[in-house]
């Protein structure tokens, strides 16, 4: 709310002065995060690129934890959800949490099936 | 004596009415419950996204090699660099937006003026941008050809370097009637989309070249689309050949599948319709600002829950961002 804003990030590792000196910081922060990812995704180094981990590459999983940090920091002090009460975030936050990942795991599980099924059945590519 | 009971018992109680358990007003909880059930409709179409690219996962479009153009920089290949800085700028209005958020708080009438200006100023960039990036990706770059099967074959020559089809197609004397409704069936129109060439006249360019060679859409295990050898890349496009594909459409999509076209169209488009509602909604706040609505009103919450709605947009392409153009 409107004068209580927290101006730790980092669990306090980090407290700015005031809510303004605050927001620049979290810019940087995403500025820095995007560069990495951008620099990441030109290079695609080969280390990240082959080796695996849950079947996904490293890279993917740079690139989602990446993401889920800068997601954090943009609901967190830009959408002011750190000053929010608990129960606020809580039912915003776990209801979108625990809908999405269900919603993707089932999708692509089905996905990956139905690609087995392309290359080892006889069905043809046709949609 | 009394029917109706006209206290609960639960007065001064944190539930008992009256206050804000949470201490959010009516107005913001809303755009609280509107953005979680708008991320939900997001997360379904990237899901949906993730469904398709699964299914096809070894034939998927590389997003390095898709975006690769520059507004001013013809010819240059500039990987993500435009994403990159579209990004940047949706970052930044969302940062203007919070000193806007903030200047509201502490009730500095100019100083939400000027950063409401800026956010506005953001947002109209990064809707044109991407204005020019569905143009370019409409128009297309090198051009390929689709096979009988709906798979996408383009051309490489012997360095490994893509060539486009106009560079090598030969002009072949051939004549076209256009169809009109008068003659023919009535209910057949012409064609969508017309390539500049025939897949004759590609055919032909391609075995009087003898360094060309076919990329398929399959990828080894690297990740890179496997290039077959001449004599398969011959066979393949006499064998296999069907039509010419320049650009993306719904339907034809000369990168590879057309769903990548139309995940592309419709994700990135939806996200566009956000971005332009939102610099629509921060407009009608930004002249209720400069008129003093607000300043009447004696706070500018307003202006908090708009900015909420902005954040968000840009939240949606912190994903987008990841799930279309990196991963």
């Amino acid at each position: 709310m409107a004068h209580e804003h927290k101006l730790e990030i980092f669990r306090g590792l980090l407290k700015f002065k005031s809510n303004v000196s605050k927001i620049w910081g979290v810019f940087v922060l995403l500025s820095i995060i995007t560069i990495v990812e951008v620099i990441l995704g030109i290079i695609r180094p080969d280390f990240l690129v082959d080796h695996h981990f849950l079947a996904m590459r490293l890279l993917n999983w740079v690139f989602i934890i990446l993401t889920l940090v800068k997601a954090y920091y943009i609901t967190w002090d830009f959408m002011h959800m750190r000053d929010e009460k608990s129960g606020l975030r809580r039912s915003v936050i776990w209801t979108a949490i625990f809908l999405i990942c269900y919603l993707v795991l089932i999708l692509l599980i089905e996905g990956d099936y139905i690609y087995e099924v392309y290359k080892s059945g006889f069905i043809k590519f046709d949609f | 004596m009394e029917a109706t009971v006209a206290k609960t018992g639960t007065e001064g109680k944190t539930w008992g009415g009256g206050n804000q358990p949470l201490r959010a007003s009516y107005g913001k909880m809303m755009m609280w419950f509107f953005i979680v059930s708008d991320a939900l409709t997001f997360s379904g179409f990237l899901a949906a996204y993730g469904f398709s690219r699964f299914k096809f996962v070894d034939a998927w479009p590389i997003a390095d090699e898709v975006f690769t153009h520059f507004p001013f920089l013809h010819g240059v290949n500039a990987p993500m660099y435009y994403v990159a800085f579209m990004t940047f700028v949706l970052i930044f209005s969302s940062v203007t937006m919070v000193l806007a958020v903030d200047a509201g708080h502490k009730m500095q009438q100019k100083k939400v003026i000027f950063y409401m200006f800026l956010t506005i100023i953001g947002g109209a960039i990064f809707v044109g941008s991407q204005a020019w990036e569905w143009n370019t990706f409409i128009k297309g770059d090198y051009g390929a050809v689709e096979t009988k099967g709906g798979k996408i074959i383009q051309f490489l020559d012997t360095d490994g370097k893509r060539v486009a089809i106009r560079d090598f197609a030969v002009q072949l004397p051939t004549e076209r009637v256009e169809h009109v409704k008068k003659e023919g069936i009535w209910f057949v129109s012409e064609p969508e989309t017309m390539s500049s060439f025939s897949y004759e006249e590609v055919k032909a360019g391609f075995l009087a070249n003898d360094n060309l060679l076919v990329r398929t859409q399959y990828k080894d295990e690297h990740g890179h689309p496997i290039v077959l050898s001449r004599e398969a890349s011959i066979d393949k496009i006499t064998n296999d050949g069907k039509l010419v594909v320049e650009g993306a459409n719904l339907k034809h999509n000369e990168y590879g599948t057309p769903l990548f076209a139309d995940f592309f169209f419709f994700i990135t488009g939806f996200h566009g319709f956000h971005v332009l509602s939102g610099v629509i909604i921060n407009i009608i706040v930004f002249f209720n600002v400069v008129i003093g609505t607000y300043e009447r009103r004696g706070h500018y919450e307003m202006v908090e829950k708009v900015g909420l709605y902005w954040h968000f947009v840009d939240l949606v392409w912190v994903f987008v961002f990841t799930f279309f153009y990196l991963v």
